[in-house]
């Protein structure tokens, strides 16, 4: 569990247009590392490049390489879906499945795939996984009603949850909190700090409170304008990129100077 | 006088209290409540009157009624409350109106299925054919004034067990057409011309579908080989576009979050379709189907000519001739069995009329209740 992810020289395309160019970057194991920037600056773009999710969008395609633990992503002959299982996603808005109850969507990673389970693992999976997510006191009387159901906040920790019954690697986190109110976003905060323990986490932010709060490592991108490709402008520890930037660029932008 | 207890009755609901007795000055230029009804009320006493000039009936009253009313109605909501809401009240009634013209013919055709297809509906007529029922016995029903004998079972059957096969053959072919269309084609060359086409098909006239079958089977099977199966693929052929239309257009609908919620976890492709994005479309794709089984279930011309016509009952799909409802309905009153006593015909193709409208109405419930049944349960 947890592994690192090193990138190198990655450029992202939409077609012919490429949205994210060079970019080069570790991430540690165990840690939170945080992507901030403008939008349209690429960072959710380069987020999904991370599990091959960019391209399941038509004409998406990546150059450079993606090492997880050394093996590289986008290896010839690497089929995404062992990519995609290994390393889990949670989008900006939640969409638990609606056609399931909460249990099944915390079970859809190994339901969906045809895996049999047994009744007393799957019980014991659901259990561990919502405890993980911090929603299993709210939901555990009623795990057979419709995931729809829940509030919002519960909605985004149910698919957290989700993400980690098939025991991911690496958790991505796209925006996590951005359709959630503050107390949600709080819990959402806390669990955060708590996965770190067992999972390499990384979140695309846009709030740089919660970048601050949340992360070991932050990540800045940026954009020279708009047609043009967005770039990693700076790298480091985030007390350092919230304090004492290298870059002017970064210095303007966490100090709300920008633009 | 309407205005009299109108007043009353408003006075009585809300107990004068101090100021507010005072008409409040924003409602003011109003038409009170009691104005609309009472010039429906002169409407109708002066379409009456109009009616009457020029001898009486139903037609002409509701027109002039409905004229009057209108313009009425309008000019005094102009006058009273302003152009504002004179042109809205003008629109209001005018719609009003068209749903009213449009409801009439349907009232109209339940009506007279009722009243013309219950006197023969009965035991009798839902299970037997119309097998040994000939000209005489007719004759002799008619001269003993005994209860009408023969019924549709036989086209009860065929039209079930072909509807049936069409369903069977439609239902998975459009429904991987527009699998196709929108998960995998994704606005290709392939995916465009097959949009093309199932619109050609759309419009592609029942008896040419039914051409279509007849000459294709007897290019298989020899000329003259008619039979329900023959009559299912020609009703396909009118089937399968509208069902890779309601299905696509369910799949469209589907979000995109959740096939890739689906993929990031990492579920392959036709898993997903197969356990997401058709499960959450399921309920629109099946009442879709029911609702295009509901348009071919009425087809008579493709029936003739692939199916052909029967009197005996036949379940057998695969071979010799079979009849169904409509074309039932259509020999019964085109060529009645006995030629000089058409009566128990007639009797028996309204019956069976009845029972047409019937199906369709139950399909159309059917729908209703699967899109009710499928839809994903909000619930807390």
């Amino acid at each position: 569990m947890a592994k690192r992810i090193d990138v190198n020289d990655l450029n992202v395309y939409y077609s012919k247009f490429r949205a994210v160019e060079g970019v080069s970057i570790n991430i540690e194991p165990k840690s939170v590392t945080a992507f901030i920037g403008p939008s349209g600056c690429g960072k959710s773009t380069f987020l999904r490049t991370l599990n091959r999710m960019h391209e399941v969008i038509p004409g998406g395609r990546v150059e450079g390489e993606v090492l997880l633990d050394g093996d590289n992503l986008y290896g010839p002959g690497v089929d995404p879906v062992t990519v995609r299982s290994q390393i889990g996603m949670v989008f900006q808005r939640p969409n638990p499945f609606p056609t399931m109850s909460i249990k099944d969507n915390v079970l859809a990673g190994v339901k969906l795939n045809g895996k049999k389970i047994s009744k007393s693992d799957a019980d014991a999976l659901v259990e561990k996984s919502l405890r993980g997510a911090n929603l299993w006191n709210e939901v555990k009387d009623r795990l057979d009603k419709p995931g729809s159901g829940l509030s919002g906040g519960q909605q985004q920790r149910l698919c957290i949850a989700r993400t980690i019954a098939v025991k991911p690697d690496v958790i991505l986190m796209d925006e996590p909190c951005s359709a959630l109110d503050p107390i949600s976003t709080l819990a959402i905060e806390d669990l955060i700090n708590e996965l770190k323990n067992d999972y390499t986490v990384v979140i695309v932010t846009h709030n740089m409170q919660q970048a601050a709060r949340v992360s070991d490592r932050t990540a800045f991108f940026n954009i020279a304008g708009t047609g043009k490709p967005g770039k990693l402008i700076e790298f480091n520890d985030t007390a350092t990129i919230f304090s004492n930037p290298e870059q002017k660029a970064t210095e303007d932008y966490v100090s709300g100077r920008f633009g | 006088m309407s205005a009299m207890t109108t007043s009353e009755r408003r006075n009585t609901a809300t107990p004068p209290t101090g100021p507010s007795r005072k008409r409040n000055s924003l409602a003011k230029g109003k038409l009170p409540k009691w104005a609309v009804p009472a010039v429906a009320g002169g409407s109708i006493i002066l379409g009456a009157a109009g009616s009457t000039l020029t001898g009486f009936n139903v037609a002409t009253f509701a027109i002039y009624s409905a004229v009057i009313f209108l313009v009425a109605a309008s000019v005094a909501t102009t006058v009273v409350e302003g152009k504002r809401r004179g042109k809205n009240a003008t629109w209001t009634y005018l719609i009003y109106a068209s749903f009213i013209l449009a409801l009439i013919p349907l009232a109209s055709v339940l009506y007279t299925v009722l009243e013309k297809g219950l006197p023969g509906m009965n035991m009798h007529f839902l299970f037997s054919s119309m097998n040994g029922i000939t000209g005489a016995v007719d004759n002799q029903t008619v001269e003993n004034g005994t209860p009408v004998l023969g019924g549709a079972y036989h086209a009860l059957m065929g039209t079930l067990l072909i509807t049936l096969w069409a369903t069977v053959i439609s239902v998975p072919v459009g429904m991987l057409t527009a699998i196709y269309l929108v998960e995998y084609g994704k606005n290709g060359p392939l995916a465009r011309a097959i949009t093309f086409f199932v619109d050609v098909m759309t419009g592609i006239p029942s008896i040419v579908a039914g051409l279509f079958a007849a000459a294709f089977f007897g290019l298989l099977l020899g000329p003259n080989s008619r039979m329900g199966i023959v009559a299912a693929v020609a009703l396909s052929v009118l089937m399968i576009p509208t069902v890779v239309r309601s299905t696509e257009e369910m799949l469209k609908i589907v979000p995109n979050e959740l096939r890739e919620a689906s993929y990031a976890l990492g579920v392959r492709r036709w898993r997903t379709i197969l356990k997401v994005v058709i499960p959450t479309a399921i309920s629109g794709i099946a009442s879709g189907v029911t609702l295009a089984i509901a348009r071919v279930i009425g087809e008579t011309a493709p029936i003739l000519v692939t199916a052909g016509i029967a009197s005996n009952i036949n379940l057998n799909v695969f071979a010799n001739w079979m009849s169904t409802l409509p074309t039932f309905i259509y020999y019964q009153i085109m060529t009645p069995t006995s030629p000089t006593n058409v009566d128990p015909s007639i009797q028996r193709a309204w019956a069976a009329a009845l029972l047409l409208i019937l199906m369709v109405m139950a399909l159309n419930l059917a729908a209703r209740l699967i899109a009710k049944l499928f839809a994903p349960k909000k619930g807390r």
